[in-house]
């Protein structure tokens, strides 16, 4: 099956979108040897400056290590400043009804009740926290950062359209390469900002910790705010360091902290100190070995409890996976209608979701023209792309599908939008995702932008770092 | 600050401490040995940097002989060794990285760098080519890591955590190197009255004043022949003498009143009574009861201050 193409930058071979256009020009005047030169001066820049991810179980090609830069590529992702306002509206509207489906669904369940979604769906899901029933948390916020997935695909006119892929709204990373990829570009190529009126993102760590400020307990009005990161191992780890270092707080780990009289207080050199509002970059089931998974050493003995009594704020809180869950993505619309009384600007991909036997059919039927996903599969595994498959993969995935039916839903194979990329033999189009990162607190606010991740392997729609994804600076561009 | 960082950061600058140190100590040795006249002192010293570590049992397991070829190969890029150069620089690089957030972005870039720099030069040959470019290479990039962090660094908790570290290491080191001719040949320098023994310690001395860049130090402050009482005196008793005992004792001490908290008086009264002693110390003194002694003792304290810096701040059990 070919499918339709569309290019940020290119209209046609020949034709060059406006967006794109000084852009355009500006490339076609560099010599190859100096872009070669300014992509090793990059690649040196960010492995200096340590802006690595660690591979599980991976070891780099001369033993000396887990520790791997992300392909940063030299091309930006440029958005035009009309179309990121109704993506910013969009989001905003999203992130709020999402934070209300959570508030609800560990309160009143209106949303059942009224039945827009059926009551299974929610109570029987894995990423239900029966422990949050009833517990209130700082201003009703459960999603305080929220990634949301975005990516562009042609419509019948060919034209670009932005779909939701997925809300990430656990731990959702990556907003550190989107400041440190600016940051390069910037170093790079200077002349470039000059020429062009690039929305800033720099500011991002202080809407963070403004974020964070505003939601904690209401014991103290001059909060003491933490990272808790899982550790220097953890794939992300450069980014805690590098956010706990520009919001100018602690970095702890779970060692770091202990419960006492219902307070949580970290281990410092002059004795215990109160912790009021905690980033949290550990997964809700390793967060407090007392409740959830009674082995994990990443998290606190006791902090739940504290939780619960509203002594202490967790960003996110406890059991936001409920409503980034992908059997619940498919109602994420009617959310939005349910709860704001207002059309959803952002579109949802057409979703068929395996619990249902007609829309199972179809998918069965259809299987090679479909992406199938795992409900709760993350990460780019478990997940079948049809088009890209084999016969043999496709049959493996069917009978998956066909053991546990609720376990998959299944989605269009959408044509990811392509961005011009340096590959190995010259630029090339390669396609690309993106990741605004949106921060709820007192207000909703966002830096423009977010993060684009590349595809880098010819053909391939998984842009997941884990997978080989590279990074690229997105602009939104004034015009 | 959280106990757990000034943790790493007082190990984050001992590793690179003693990182220098090692290659001060190898350096010396290798010079020595290029020398005809010298070359029974470098032997001699070889052997006396593998019981100064306290390595002897783990080197002889590895190798037959001590040679300098092995000495340093031991002492350099063995990673199985935790004294070697590069378990060293590693130690300080993976210290850093846990609290990188902790430091300036320069601080952690130059630890980042070197340790990506020495992965480069081991690989290659060119550390066996040219050992002494490459001792030198390890002791700029201390010195520039050191450097960065005074230059950069808020004056803070961290701060005095990171200098304790460096001056705790200095100390042990300063004492093991004066102590290395007594476990090479088992005697002090008193005694040696042949021309060929005065010979010897004239080479062995000097050796010990250039490995911490004291050579013309020690003429400027004497203006006199090598004498090993002034060797110990300079090294031991000299505040301004930068990496005496003396010296490295009145950072410790200034260091740790600055971080001084609810449980470490004890930890304050020892410490500055071991530097009481070396300010009020006296070269003759020390050396009636024989130097061998006096370091052996020092280097108890020393560690046993460690221990107790551990105790009050960087572990606290309490909750």
């Amino acid at each position: 099956m070919r499918l339709q193409q569309f290019d940020e930058m290119h209209a046609s071979p020949e034709a060059v979108r406006a967006h794109y256009t000084r852009y355009a020009q500006w490339l076609a005047q560099q010599p190859e040897a100096v872009m070669r030169a300014r992509r090793e001066e990059a690649e040196m820049i960010f492995r200096r400056v340590g802006i690595t991810f660690a591979v599980y179980g991976a070891k780099d090609e001369d033993g000396a290590g887990t520790e791997r830069l992300i392909p940063f590529d030299l091309i930006p992702r440029i958005i035009p400043a009309d179309e990121w306002k109704s993506m910013e509206a969009g989001l905003e509207q999203r992130v709020t009804a999402l934070n209300r489906f959570i508030h609800d669904v560990y309160h009143g369940q209106e949303i059942i009740k009224a039945g827009v979604i059926p009551a299974d769906q929610i109570l029987n899901n894995a990423q239900f926290r029966p422990e949050m029933m009833g517990v209130d948390v700082p201003g009703g916020i459960y999603s305080h950062i929220s990634g949301i997935d975005i990516v562009r695909a042609p419509d019948a006119q060919g034209k670009g359209e932005y779909y939701v892929l997925e809300d990430n709204l656990r731990v959702p990373s990556g907003v550190s390469y989107m400041l440190e990829d600016r940051k390069m570009m910037m170093r790079l190529f200077p002349e470039l900002f000059a020429q062009n009126r690039v929305a800033p993102v720099a500011h991002y760590p202080d809407l963070l910790l403004e974020t964070l400020r505003a939601v904690s307990p209401a014991h103290t009005a001059q909060p003491t705010v933490v990272v808790l990161t899982p550790g220097m191992y953890n794939s992300a780890y450069f980014e805690h360091a590098f956010l706990a270092q520009q919001m100018g707080v602690e970095l702890v780990e779970g060692q770091d902290l202990f419960v006492k009289d219902h307070f949580v207080y970290m281990r410092t050199t002059r004795g215990p100190k109160r912790v009021d509002v905690i980033y949290r970059r550990v997964d809700d089931d390793f967060l407090d070995p007392l409740a959830f998974r009674p082995t994990s050493t990443l998290g606190c003995a006791g902090l739940l409890d504290v939780y619960r009594k509203g002594n202490v704020t967790l960003c996110n809180a406890i059991g936001t996976g409920v409503a980034d869950d992908k059997s619940i993505y498919p109602y994420v619309p009617k959310m939005i209608e349910f709860y704001l009384g207002e059309k959803p600007i952002l579109n949802n991909v057409p979703t068929f979701m395996g619990r249902n036997p007609d829309e199972l059919k179809y998918i069965l039927a259809n299987l090679k023209d479909l992406v199938v996903k795992e409900v709760h599969g993350a990460g780019g595994y478990g997940m079948l792309v049809g088009p890209a498959s084999t016969k043999a993969e496709i049959e493996d995935f069917r009978k998956a599908v066909v053991a546990n039916p609720s376990g998959y839903i299944a989605q269009p194979t959408l044509s990811l939008s392509t961005c011009p990329t340096y590959v190995e033999k010259g630029i090339a189009p390669r396609h690309i995702d993106l990741r605004p990162f949106v921060l709820s607190g007192k207000k909703v606010q966002m830096v423009p932008g977010g993060l684009t991740r590349v595809a880098l392997k010819e053909g391939s729609l998984v842009v997941n770092s884990s997978q080989g994804g590279g990074t690229k600076d997105t602009w939104i561009l004034e015009a | 600050m959280l106990s757990r960082t000034a943790d790493h950061l007082f190990w984050m600058s001992r590793y690179t401490e003693r990182a220098e140190n090692t290659a001060r100590m190898l350096d010396v040795n290798y010079q020595t040995s290029l020398l005809p006249q010298s070359a029974e002192v470098a032997q001699v010293g070889w052997e006396g940097l593998l019981t100064i570590s306290e390595l002897m049992p783990h080197f002889k397991a590895k190798y037959d002989q001590i040679t300098p070829e092995n000495v340093m190969d031991f002492m350099v890029r063995d990673e199985a060794n935790p004294s070697s150069i590069v378990s060293c620089l590693h130690a300080a690089r993976e210290n850093a990285r846990a609290v990188r957030g902790t430091l300036t972005t320069e601080v952690w870039e130059t630890l980042n760098s070197t340790w990506l720099k020495l992965a480069g030069y081991l690989k290659t040959k060119d550390f066996e080519r040219d050992p002494a470019a490459f001792f030198e290479w390890v002791k700029h990039r201390s010195h520039l890591s050191r450097g960065v962090a005074i230059g950069t660094m808020l004056v803070d908790e961290a701060f005095h955590f990171y200098r304790m570290g460096t001056f705790l290491e200095r100390a042990d080191n300063t004492a093991r190197l004066l102590d290395v001719k007594f476990h090479a040949v088992e005697s002090d320098f008193y005694g040696a009255a042949s021309v060929a023994d005065q010979e010897y310690d004239f080479y062995h001395w000097s050796a010990i004043l250039r490995s911490v860049s004291a050579f013309e130090i020690y003429r400027k402050v004497y203006r006199d022949v090598i004498k090993p009482e002034q060797v110990a005196e300079l090294l031991i008793l000299r505040p301004d003498m930068p990496r005496s005992l003396a010296a490295s004792m009145n950072e410790l001490v200034a260091n740790l009143a600055m971080v001084s908290n609810d449980q470490s008086d004890e930890t304050e009264r020892q410490c500055g009574k071991l530097r009481a002693e070396l300010q009020y110390g006296r070269i003759d003194e020390i050396l009636s009861t024989g130097l061998h002694a006096y370091l052996t003792q020092f280097l108890d304290r020393v560690n046993n201050l460690g221990w107790r810096i551990s105790q009050d701040f960087l572990v606290p059990s309490g909750q």
